[in-house]
């Protein structure tokens, strides 16, 4: 009896559970939570899809009426006539202008924001100046100014200067308009470096520059790439500035695009249409596709600290 | 001696708040000082003004003579160790001991000897080539000090540069520390709130509390002879035993009453006048304690009972119920003593303090 007793036990023993608990593949939890995830996969995914499709079909094929059908006959016509054909207005040479106004307003404006404002936030987190609080509460609450406020002072003071209705003009507003939230956010991730490196660095006797150019800079690498996706993708997607503060010749890819599916004359071309909303949004879709996980660190970093 | 750093008069305030209050000290050449203190007694705040990282709102600072109250810190001749090594992630543990020396324009070749010279000292070479993110902890503290090292200064600071190793390794580099020093022969300025830090490291201790230095001296008076109650309570391990009472007039000498227990003062050496009928404060550290077979002949006898015993090895630490009084006693790990038990008990007058009750000073 007592041997059976024994044995049962040590049976129950080497039985009980050991090691990593076993978990089923298909459980009601992971049903739910896959099938929600594809499903709102699938629902931001379809107008991309729909547009990719429409943009390939020709415009018999589009009046058929099957938007989700695949194209029939694969045609590339429509993108060569919205990139280098559609009109607006008096010009009729596509988005192409568009494009480059586009870099050359971008290009200059990210670079000489993100230039300024890490100066600004190295100086507001390590060099605190007299009236430096204020000056960063001023800076915070420019962030919070809807811009609509600011448009019309910002026209005639273009004006006054002389360079309204320029690219540099845009530009100037554009870097500007930039400068609170990219001084926040500076200033955020140099205050999150230790203190006790710049003080360091002020021992072995570097000077402002010293420590911004060898010290600073070479660390601040990642909230760069941050503060330049932020800005790419912002000031590529602008309108608001674009119609406000230039002319015609010289409205960037956003501007322009509306202009080419709003004009009022003429069939609407669904398939040109498509075209040409796929490669405005082309630039900052590259930029979130090859530095998602950049641009998640800097939403994070947005999420303002101090 | 001569005096390596001199502070007079210094005061800081943060808004409203007075850091340092009208300080003086007089740090000798080739000394190494301690400042001892808890958190928020301004330590580490009198540490950045010697290094100019904080100017101060009165007062003045001489190094080597100098005063180099305006002066940045680079021209103040110190080099500072802090607590977090602080040191350039980016760059190479050579580029890191080199960056003042190449801020300052020295010449390559002198650049390199002093970078050898300071690997050698601390036998880091190895390791020169090395980014800071593949360094233990303890090979990032020998680089910080390194650091210091070849920009050949007067004074070094330190603030707290041990606090962030472990507890093996900051007894071993505790000892570097010293070694280092008896070999430099430079004066060091030392920050801590660890009291065995600087009971071993110091030459002199300088012990603060709310921005004022309560005591200046060597770590043996400090810790025998406190100045005050504070003081006298801050250092050491278990914290003294304090008695409050009253001092009465008991067969012709003083003693003290408390919980209607009376300790003879016969054997105390008074610096100051005692009067019966003063409020006193009887301090007895842990070891000064004498229990059953200790206790020698017209030793003044008390009974106690043992409350807790908390084996340390080499010691055994004591709990003891006496008269309303818990008692801490330090006696030989071997002694053992079981709760409950009764046992004889003597302090030893002469190793006692007797402060104040109301100034809290030194009787």
């Amino acid at each position: 009896m007592a041997d059976v007793l024994n044995s049962t036990a040590m049976i129950a023993i080497e039985d009980a559970p050991a090691g990593r608990k076993p978990r089923r593949a298909v459980s009601r939890r992971n049903v739910v939570v896959y099938g929600l995830l594809l499903l709102a996969a699938f629902y931001y995914i379809l107008p991309l899809y729909v547009m990719i499709v429409t943009s390939l079909k020709g415009m018999p094929e589009i009046r058929l009426g099957n938007i989700f059908s695949p194209p029939v006959e694969i045609t590339f016509e429509p993108w060569v006539k919205a990139w280098a054909q559609a009109c607006t207005g008096l010009n009729c040479d596509g988005l192409s202008r568009g494009f480059w106004n586009s870099v050359l307003i971008t290009v200059p404006s990210v670079l000489v924001s993100i230039v300024v404002a890490s100066v600004n936030g190295y100086a507001l987190a390590n060099w605190r100046f007299k009236g430096s609080d204020a000056f960063f509460t001023i800076l915070i609450v420019g962030a919070f100014i809807p811009y609509q406020v600011m448009l019309y002072p910002m026209v005639i003071i273009l004006r006054t200067i002389g360079i309204y209705g320029t690219l540099t003009g845009l530009i100037v507003v554009h870097t500007v308009f930039g400068m609170p939230i990219l001084t926040l956010l500076f200033r955020n991730y140099f205050t999150s470096l230790p203190e006790e490196l710049f003080k360091a660095a002020r021992v072995d006797g570097a000077g402002f520059w010293g420590i911004y150019f060898h010290i600073m800079l070479p660390m601040a690498i990642p909230i760069m790439v941050v503060a330049m996706i932020l800005q790419v993708t912002g000031i590529w997607n602008d309108f608001l500035f674009g119609v406000v503060f230039t002319k015609p010749d010289y409205y960037p890819m956003t501007v322009q695009l509306n202009n080419i599916v709003n004009s009022v004359q003429g069939v609407k071309e669904y398939n040109v249409n498509m075209a040409a909303t796929i490669l405005t949004g082309a630039v900052p879709l590259a930029v979130y596709f090859l530095s998602g996980r950049y641009f998640v660190r800097g939403i994070a970093a947005g999420a303002v600290k101090g | 001696m001569n005096s390596s750093v001199n502070i007079k008069n210094l005061s800081l305030d943060f808004g409203a708040v007075n850091v340092l209050k009208s300080l003086d000290l007089d740090i000798r050449d080739g000394e190494f000082l301690v400042l001892l203190g808890s958190s928020g007694c301004g330590k580490s705040t009198l540490l950045n003004c010697i290094a100019g990282l904080l100017e101060p709102t009165e007062g003045q600072i001489f190094i080597k003579g100098r005063n180099v109250t305006w002066e940045e810190p680079k021209d103040r001749g110190i080099g500072m160790v802090f607590q977090s090594y602080a040191l350039y992630p980016q760059m190479t543990v050579e580029k890191n001991l080199s960056f003042g020396l190449r801020i300052a324009k020295m010449p390559q070749a002198e650049i390199d000897k002093r970078v050898a010279r300071a690997a050698e000292i601390l036998q880091i070479q190895p390791l020169l080539k090395r980014k800071p993110s593949e360094l233990s902890g303890g090979q990032r503290q020998r680089v910080a000090i390194g650091r210091a090292l070849v920009r050949d200064v007067d004074v070094f600071l330190f603030d707290e540069p041990l606090s962030n190793l472990d507890a093996k390794l900051r007894a071993e580099l505790r000892v570097e520390l010293k070694r280092l020093h008896q070999s430099l022969k430079n004066t060091m300025i030392y920050v801590t709130h660890d009291q065995i830090e600087a009971l071993t490291l110091a030459d002199r201790i300088a012990i603060m509390k709310n921005g004022l230095i309560q005591q200046l001296d060597n770590p043996d008076t400090i810790y025998n002879t406190p100045k005050n109650l504070f003081v006298a309570g801050f250092i050491g391990s278990p914290s003294m035993n304090f008695l409050r009472g009253k001092l009465v007039a008991n067969e012709g000498a003083l003693a003290v009453e408390t919980h209607g227990v009376r300790f003879g003062l016969g054997g105390y050496r008074a610096g100051r006048e005692m009067n019966p009928g003063q409020e006193v404060v009887l301090g007895v550290r842990p070891e000064h304690i004498r229990v059953n077979e200790d206790v020698r002949a017209g030793d003044e006898v008390h009974e106690a009972v043992v409350d807790i015993e908390e084996p340390m090895g080499a010691d055994n630490l004591l709990w003891l119920k006496h008269a309303g009084h818990t008692l801490s006693v330090r006696v030989n790990g071997a002694r053992r003593f079981k709760p409950g038990t009764k046992v004889k008990l003597a302090f030893d007058m002469g190793l006692a303090s007797l402060f104040d009750a109301a100034s809290e000073e030194r009787i």
